[in-house]
């Protein structure tokens, strides 16, 4: 990035995989045969990993984190609650992550995905496709707007729903970086009977993809608001190491 | 009480799901008209440098079964063994090759196929030099916390041989398991295995 005049180039804290979910996570019946069985393979970061894909604000259209009208006719919006959804990505040392990229996509309000293998009887809206992005400022800041998207029954147990949530998709700026998450809505009770929520063995863990809402951030007469901060892994500094390959 | 440290902890990881291409192929899931078009699905343009090769993969369930579902990321280096990319402090990867590539594998094959070029040889944290490779991230729904791992081309015997990565894996039956065997010409073919005795070997990085 223009603005990142001295990239950092040191190697990945290493991964606190407590943190997040097992791969095998009976309860959540995919995971079954989707889940690696044998030992990772442990390999401190070398440059394929530390490097990275970063993406330019020229890649952006004007209505890429308006999902309430990148997909409705004109003059004409989606339907919902109105929420604006914004935080800042930060890296395990606590700073700012700046020129991420950000992909959310989502259900519509009334809990129906617009995919060829969605079968929810749930309508959907002609005015809503469900997907957005955006790139954090210099600081790691974002902000987008959309609509609160509903909860809905999934084939699991016979009467699993899912809470409402938001899919996030995140570069940084390593490879080993990248993730995948899902954020949540402060006092759904649904979030903890779900069984993709409860993949995470930590109750403290999973508070942190909660949102709050923020009646300071809100609009009003027009939309709630809801923070949701996102943290990356962070960065050794590589001052001190030693760099065999005379970089 | 020593002085705190003050870390955060990484957010934890969720499932992409099964709608994931609604979100990074909107395109190929047929949502048009919100992008332009889905990104990281060109890695090359006509003045790309380097052998271009096909890499066409997969990814197989515990029962063999491809995923129908599954959405694959890969990075590598150029054909001088540069990444495009701003930590790439060796010198400048060519302006013409994305490093970056992102396919959605086919709903009804499983497979997806990348157009690129075969990489150049990257040094290892001790300067050695590491055979080419693909750096692989996979998702999918049942997968809670995306998958890495590498792959390297059959046709380099010699340079796989002194891989300082695939040297530190205990198991010697298991290190085909990231070797791409060549399909004619220019392609290769990589299938992912989640499970079973020749899962495939999965990094923690």
């Amino acid at each position: 990035m223009a603005s990142d005049p001295k990239p950092e180039t040191g190697a990945f804290f290493q991964r606190d995989r407590d943190r997040h979910p097992p791969a095998f996570t009976p309860a959540y019946k995919t995971s079954v045969l989707r889940s690696p069985q044998k030992a990772l393979l442990s390999l401190d970061n070398t440059i394929s990993e530390i490097t990275g894909p970063v993406f330019g604000h020229d890649i952006l259209g004007e209505l890429d984190n308006d999902l309430i009208h990148n997909f409705a006719r004109p003059g004409e919006s989606a339907i919902g609650e109105r929420i604006i959804v914004y935080g800042r990505v930060l890296d395990e040392r606590g700073k700012g992550v700046p020129g991420a990229l950000l992909e959310f996509w989502q259900a519509n309000a009334g809990g129906r995905y617009r995919h060829k293998k969605e079968g929810y009887i749930a309508a959907l809206d002609p005015n809503f496709g469900g997907c957005g992005r955006t790139i954090t400022d210099e600081d790691g800041n974002y902000t987008f707007r959309t609509i609160k998207p509903g909860a809905y029954p999934w084939p699991n147990g016979v009467n699993d729903w899912r809470p409402a949530h938001i899919h996030f998709s995140v570069f940084g700026h390593g490879f080993a970086q990248r993730l995948i998450t899902q954020m949540y809505f402060e006092g759904d009770p649904l979030i903890w009977l779900c069984p993709i929520v409860r993949t995470i063995p930590d109750k403290a863990a999973i508070e942190t993809l909660i949102a709050a809402l923020d009646m300071q951030a809100t609009i009003p007469m027009d939309a709630r608001a809801y923070k949701f901060d996102i943290v990356l892994r962070g960065r050794r500094s590589s001052l001190f190491e030693n760099r065999l390959e005379g970089n | 009480m020593a002085q705190l440290l003050n870390r955060l902890r990484e957010s934890p990881s969720q499932t992409a799901g099964p709608y994931v291409h609604i979100g990074l192929t909107p395109n190929f899931s047929g949502i048009s008209g919100v992008y332009d078009r889905d990104l990281g699905i060109e890695m090359v343009n006509d003045m790309t440098r380097g052998q271009r090769i096909a890499v066409r993969a997969r990814v197989l369930d515990g029962t063999g079964t491809p995923l129908k579902d599954a959405l694959i990321e890969i990075w590598q280096a150029d054909s001088d063994g540069l990444h495009n990319s701003p930590s790439e402090k060796r010198g400048a990867a060519d302006p013409n090759f994305s490093s970056w590539g992102r396919k959605a594998t086919d709903m009804v094959s499983g497979e997806c196929v990348f157009e690129t070029i075969k990489p150049g040889r990257v040094p290892f944290k001790d300067g050695r030099l590491m055979a080419p490779h693909i750096t692989f991230w996979i998702v999918a729904r049942g997968i809670n916390l995306g998958l890495h791992t590498r792959m390297y081309f059959a046709d380099e015997e010699a340079a796989n041989a002194e891989d300082p990565v695939l040297a530190r894996i205990e198991h010697r039956s298991r290190v085909p398991t990231l070797i791409a065997e060549r399909q004619g010409e220019d392609a290769y073919v990589f299938d992912i295995r989640l499970q079973g005795d020749k899962e495939t070997v999965f990094f923690d990085i």
